[in-house]
């Protein structure tokens, strides 16, 4: 399934009452890197999105989330799980180093 | 389009910066039908985390860093040559055939390869550098620069980039500091005199990092001054590093001779390295200039060298 945008109006519907892990992609789009990493997270949201749901924040959009969650970098990918942030990858990755950070969801 | 996995190829290009782009134009206009490997998300290179390109030649008005990427990669790609958004994770370079492994887990033959992987942000070294990447530390103004509105903000270095990336900052910072160890700025005088002009900016020289201090994120700077050895503590919320590049030649050490600074090294001044096919240039290769111009240059002359390699057999 394909990623999913979230904003400040349903962020704590879909991200932190989720029963699955969700991946929230901190991204804007005068982001180089994060326009390389956003095809790949497509790809990982396809195959595997029924184990972690991906979705985007434009930081740009909702500066306020951004901040609350401290966001100093982008891309910033948080994990939540059960509303809170349990992982946290700053910084582009090719695929198979985003598989791997996210194995413990995904296998 | 997809590569042919199948067949082996005349020359292999790793690398999208202009080096490796400008070797690509060449090589596609010498009908060799080169594949380069642009990098999953590093395609474009050093100049993509850059904003204006003033000193490109051609470009009278100056060229955003991404701008001038995007057209050096329409351009190789308008004359033939196959790009492949993937990184190369290892290579076998010795012998009449090279092969390339990428991290989809395709392999790739070929006859010729030029090396053109550039270069990487070298790091102070200090553990809590690494530790706060990303949460205060940062060793790109034009990616994480927005993040620290009204900020008081580190900038180390003394070169072009740290000049480049104090200026840059001041759009957002209250106040940008720029540490350096030495006594006086190494970085071109037209740089140098534009960030002495910005009131955002201070100056402190003789002085070094020794360590970054906050427990999730960046909230001061040990400093230690280099000529009287006195250490002292200086409240920063942001530190970004620009104290130049390492060459990205991890790939092929033990394979291919490289100096003692990791660079790639190769004979007089064409772009041949120790093992005959394989070409090094850009960034890779070059510790002395390391500019655009100068990276493209060499790009043109890798695949100048590669053609008459293969011409040759």
């Amino acid at each position: 399934m394909a990623t999913e945008k979230v904003t400040a109006a349903n962020f704590a519907d879909v991200v932190l009452k989720s029963s699955t892990p969700v991946l929230v992609d901190f991204w804007a789009e005068w982001c180089g890197p994060c326009r390389a990493v956003g095809p790949i997270l497509e790809e990982i949201s396809n195959e595997h999105g029924e184990k972690i749901k991906i979705v985007k924040l434009n930081t740009d959009e909702e500066g306020s989330i951004a901040m609350k969650y401290g966001i100093n970098s982008i891309p910033t990918m948080n994990v939540f799980v059960g509303g809170q942030v349990v992982k946290s990858i700053v910084g582009a990755r090719p695929k198979p180093a985003l598989l791997k950070e996210l194995s413990e969801y995904i296998n | 389009m997809s590569v042919d996995y199948s067949k082996i190829h005349d020359v292999v290009i790793v690398g999208s910066g202009p080096a490796g782009y400008t070797a690509g134009v060449y090589a596609a206009r010498a009908q060799l039908a080169p594949v380069l490997y642009e990098g999953s998300v590093t395609a474009g290179g050093a100049l993509m985390n850059t904003t204006e390109v003033e000193n490109f030649p051609g470009f009278e008005h100056g060229i955003m860093g991404p701008d001038l990427m995007d057209q050096m990669r329409k351009q190789a790609l308008r004359f033939g040559t196959q790009l492949v958004t993937d990184d190369i994770t290892e290579m076998k370079l010795d012998g009449d055939v090279k092969t390339l492994v990428d991290g989809s887990g395709n392999s790739l033959r070929a006859r010729a390869v030029i090396l053109a992987m550039g270069s990487a942000y070298k790091e102070i070294g200090l553990t809590n550098e690494k530790r706060l990447s990303g949460r205060g530390v940062s060793w790109c103004a034009t990616c994480d620069g927005f993040f620290f509105r009204d900020q008081v903000i580190a900038v180390v270095g003394g070169g072009d980039s740290a000049m480049e990336e104090a200026n840059f900052l001041t759009k957002f910072a209250s106040k940008v500091v720029v540490i350096h160890r030495r006594d006086s700025l190494r970085a071109s005088k037209i740089m140098a005199e534009r960030a002495k002009a910005n009131p955002k900016i201070e100056f402190l020289f003789n002085t070094e990092v020794i360590d970054v201090l906050g427990e999730d994120k960046v909230t001061a700077l040990k400093l230690r001054n280099t000529v009287y050895g006195n250490e002292s503590v200086r409240d920063f919320t942001g530190l970004f590093v620009a104290i130049g590049h390492l060459p990205r030649s991890e790939l092929v050490v033990g394979q291919i001779t490289i100096n003692s600074e990791g660079y790639v090294e190769v004979e007089g001044r064409s772009t041949r390295t120790n093992i005959a096919g394989v070409f090094a240039c850009g960034d890779l290769v070059d510790h002395t200039y390391r500019q655009a111009i100068t990276a493209a240059g060499s790009g043109c002359q890798a695949a100048l060298d590669a053609e008459r390699f293969l011409q040759g057999h």
